[in-house]
């Protein structure tokens, strides 16, 4: 009972994840360098994405943390998109319907 | 029980929260929840009669329309001050720091905050935020507006900037830590029984309010810090010299600051949803409805920022949808408005003080919530925009709202805090001088905006003298009704009647406890097994020993 | 008078006054730090949409800007990082055991990691403050090519020749175009540095947070039943972590395919 509730992860998930986010770190380094276009930063963010989630679910063990914990990175991350998204509202269509 | 109540004079209790421990360094060194709130009243009102001051002199200059009081600068020195102090160091830790941080804790059965400490270093951090504003303000002032636009605040104006944002910066962080307080407390640390849906309306209120704090206020923090490195290093990136955008600034600066509102208001309406309920003696009509609107103005506000940017150079696609978005944010508040007044039909309305104040809240803040409706048509708002219009709007919603609501709740829970009664004849007179007083200084204003008077200008075309002649002789009056609590809770410190545990009878587990309650709060932790505001069976909370 | 009575028998040394056991409290300070870790998130969040925005409209100068960052050190700085988010993990593990020395080796382990990376973020300053690329006028050269001879290497140069290259523009526009770009690098670099900057200043935070906690590792008694200094302050630092993993591609690998 005592174990669930303080459950972390075992030595050997934390140097897998490890791994995985050096494997990443490495990846996004060297894809930089080959020309993808458009699709390079979408890579890079992706990659980051990914190597941000392994380090919040492990290493910060929200894997193992209760839904309110889970509901509030979540909610960090959506308020970040309100504050990113409705200001692109104006920057990207600056110019495209002109006033009266 | 209660009939033997009434046959006995009650008496104040032996040991409470304030002769519990005596000193200077047992109320500056406090963990209890109950003296850093008096801490934080002790400082608001004085911030806000620094405030008040301020205001005096802007009406005292707008007697005539070219202003002989003060020069151009002088006066927008008077406006800017004026602002940053009502809103950072008097509106927004108002309700949360004061009454939220006394009774909130007392409302979910526990003992104390989730984090007393840091309950004490948000006060301490309020106060250095606090000098450096005092400072800004004795070693010549800020002159940008409250709103600090740049480039004019960045690099244009050679007055005290930096200090000043330094100032609200601490100011911010100081309410983040109260909002996170009242999270992790209302999260974590309800008495057995006290489920969600049994929660006081003050309560979702308040915790509505500090879901915005911690969402917002940084975006506040990282705003002032970049202008203070813009202005301080000449680095930056609103500087149109480097290709930098102003409307940046206003962007980020308005994602905390409209939200701010909401800090503002949403906890003075969580007051008058307590008081509503305790005159009428009823239920609150639609409970979930009014709970969950608190909640719905908090994401709503967050989104509808740029209606304070119309004409400062968005595009005309992002204004329209910002001006959607502000019509949707109206509906919650409607909802409780609408709420609150169905409570009080075929309730047992009972006209005391409190309910004064809720009464006035009501009428005033639904006549400012619709006028921001006017402003937030894209149309209207071009003409109307940085008018006196939009002055008397969020002086309808903050004065004829929130500082009503505030003082009514001081009024609610005076007797609870300090276990004396303030005198009610002279209370509801000051209530209704308020009143008064505020209409008459803020109604005139619509029109003038109307008619065009422009906001932050330190003289005015003749024709709108009579008008501001006016509104100067409503604020010498809302002055003295503003003076007049002041004085009289002073008086009843000592010579006020004693309250007992329940002068109003009124449900809710802080009456539950003395007046003013224990260091501890509660002898026994209770249990909860009843509604809120389970009036009309005159039963109170069962309290298992 | 009494507080209200507790039902557990024994009482933690470390349970504060307020908390009914030491599961409510720990559960509580956790959320609590969350909560505190959401407002960094808008706090960093905040600047990154104000990165995003100048990305976006002033792409060629972002560009020139990302590409003359070194990014062989960020790249270093990224592993240095990643492997103290490990041994921090690795530390709570530890304390969570009550394994305190453990613990104290790996807290240790973190802060050598942690000042390496200042270090190196040290010394990429100096590269930018060598190259005059330090926005605010006073160390920086934001100008067209030629106003400062025998300073190198200049970014504007490095814009025009590119300019030149991949728009096949004619000289005068590209001498125009790269003029502009020069002076929109000045933005990029005011972010660079309020971003790195501020993300230095966390991690300093963070050392000094790691200083105190191997002093409370000793004194408290960290344990299996009382770990929670240790956890929070392994939360806060895997954020500045966190925080790192997207400000390395967003600044140093902008687009690279141009020039190395």
């Amino acid at each position: 009972m005592a174990e669930e509730k303080h459950a972390h992860p075992t030595h050997k998930v934390y140097y897998l994840v490890f791994l995985a986010l050096v494997i990443g770190t490495v990846l996004t380094w060297r894809v930089a360098f080959i020309d993808l276009g458009p699709l390079n930063p979408v890579i890079a963010l992706t990659i980051a994405c990914t190597k941000a989630t392994l380090v919040i679910l492990f290493f910060m063990h929200i894997w193992y943390s209760s839904t309110l914990t889970k509901i509030t990175i979540a909610a960090g991350v959506f308020w970040l998109l309100i504050l990113i998204t409705l200001s692109l509202t104006d920057y990207l269509t600056r110019g495209i319907i002109k006033p009266l | 029980m209660s009939t033997a109540a009434q046959t006995v004079k009650p008496v104040m209790p032996a040991r409470h929260y304030l002769n519990d421990n005596y000193g200077i360094r047992s109320w500056l060194l406090t963990k209890d929840h109950k003296r850093i709130a008096v801490l934080y009243l002790f400082s608001i009102t004085f911030f806000f009669f620094i405030g008040g001051i301020f205001a005096s002199l802007i009406r005292l200059h707008l007697l005539t329309p070219n202003g002989e009081l003060f020069q151009a600068d002088t006066y927008n020195k008077m406006f800017t001050m004026h602002g940053v102090n009502m809103i950072f160091f008097f509106l927004i830790p108002s309700v949360p720091a004061v009454l939220g941080n006394f009774i909130i804790p007392i409302m979910v059965g526990a003992k104390d905050l989730a984090f007393p400490k840091i309950n004490l270093m948000s006060w301490y951090i309020f106060m250095v935020g606090a000098f450096f504003s005092l400072y800004a303000m004795v070693s010549g002032g800020v002159d940008t507006g409250w709103t600090f636009y740049t480039p004019l605040s960045s690099g244009f104006v050679h007055t005290n900037v930096i200090v000043m944002a330094v100032g609200i910066l601490f100011a911010g962080f100081s309410s983040i830590f109260t909002g996170l307080n009242f999270i992790v407390t209302v999260h974590r640390m309800r008495a057995p029984g006290l489920t969600w849906g049994r929660l006081p309306l003050m309560v979702w209120a308040n915790y509505a309010a500090s879901l915005i704090m911690i969402l917002g206020t940084p975006v506040l923090a990282i705003t002032l810090i970049l202008l203070a490195l813009e202005r301080g290093f000449h680095i930056g990136i609103f500087d149109p010299k480097l290709g930098g955008d102003p409307v940046l600034f206003q962007h980020m600066f308005w994602f905390y600051s409209h939200p701010a509102v909401y800090i503002m208001i949403l906890p003075g309406m969580g007051v008058i949803s307590e008081i509503v309920t305790c005159f009428s003696r009823k239920r609150v009509f639609g409970y979930a409805f009014v709970a969950f609107s608190s909640i719905a103005i908090a994401v709503f506000g967050f989104v509808v920022w740029a209606h304070h940017m119309f004409v400062a150079g968005i595009s005309v696609y992002s204004a329209m949808v910002f001006s959607l978005l502000s019509y949707a944010v109206a509906i919650p508040s409607a909802v409780k408005v609408f709420n609150w007044t169905a409570t009080m039909y075929k309730g047992s309305v009972k006209l005391d003080t409190p309910m004064l104040y809720a009464l006035g809240f009501i009428g005033l803040f639904t006549i400012g919530g619709l006028t921001g409706l006017f402003l937030a048509a894209l149309g209207l708002d071009v003409h109307i925009h940085d008018t006196y219009f939009v002055i008397a709007h969020f002086h309808y919603v903050m004065v004829g709202g929130m500082v009503m609501a505030y003082l009514g709740g001081l009024h609610f829970w005076w007797p609870k805090m300090t276990g004396k009664l303030y005198p009610e004849p002279v209370a509801k007179l000051a209530a209704l001088i308020t009143f008064i007083g505020f209409n008459l200084t803020f109604f005139p204003q619509f029109i003038l905006g109307y008619m065009g008077m422009p906001r932050r200008y330190a003289m005015y075309s003749p024709e709108f003298q009579v008008l501001n002649v006016l509104s100067s002789a409503g604020a010498s009056i809302l002055a003295v009704g503003f003076i007049l609590p002041a004085l009289y809770f002073t008086w009843s410190l000592k010579y006020g009647e004693v309250a007992g545990d329940n002068p109003y009878k009124a449900t809710g587990l802080e009456w539950q406890t003395t007046s003013p309650p224990p260091t501890h709060n509660f002898d026994v932790t209770p249990v909860v097994t009843e509604d809120p505001y389970h009036y009309g069976a005159e039963e109170e909370v069962t309290v298992v020993p | 008078m009494s507080h209200s009575p507790t039902t557990i028998p024994e009482h933690h040394p470390a349970l504060v006054h307020q908390f009914d056991s030491m599961e409510q409290q720990r559960e509580a300070s956790t959320f609590g730090m969350w909560v505190f870790l959401l407002t960094e998130i808008m706090m960093f969040g905040g600047l990154f949409a104000a990165y995003l925005i100048y990305r976006i409209k002033y792409y060629d100068a972002f560009v020139a800007g990302s590409t003359s960052i070194d990014v062989t050190w960020g790249f270093v700085n990224t592993l240095v990082l990643i492997g103290s988010s490990l041994t921090m993990a690795l530390a709570v593990s530890a304390a969570q055991r009550g394994a305190r020395r453990g613990a104290q080796l790996f807290i240790v382990l973190t802060m050598i990691l942690g000042t390496v990376f200042l270090g190196i973020k040290g010394i990429e300053y100096h590269q930018k403050y060598v190259e005059h690329h330090i926005p605010g006028g006073i160390f920086g050269r934001f100008d067209a090519v030629s106003n400062y001879p025998g300073q190198e290497p200049n970014i504007a140069e490095e814009v025009a020749k590119e300019k030149e290259r991949v728009e096949k523009l004619s000289p005068e526009a590209a001498e125009q175009a790269s003029k502009q770009i020069a002076k929109q690098t000045e933005i990029f670099f005011c972010f660079y540095f309020a971003m790195t900057g501020l993300h230095a200043l966390h991690m300093i935070i963070g050392l000094i947070l790691m200083t105190w906690l191997l002093v409370q590792v000793q004194r408290l008694n960290i344990g299996p039943e009382y770990y929670t200094p240790v956890e929070l302050s392994g939360l806060y630092w895997h954020f500045v972590d966190i925080v790192w993993i997207y400000l390395f591609p967003l600044l140093y690998l902008i687009n690279r395919t141009h020039a190395k």
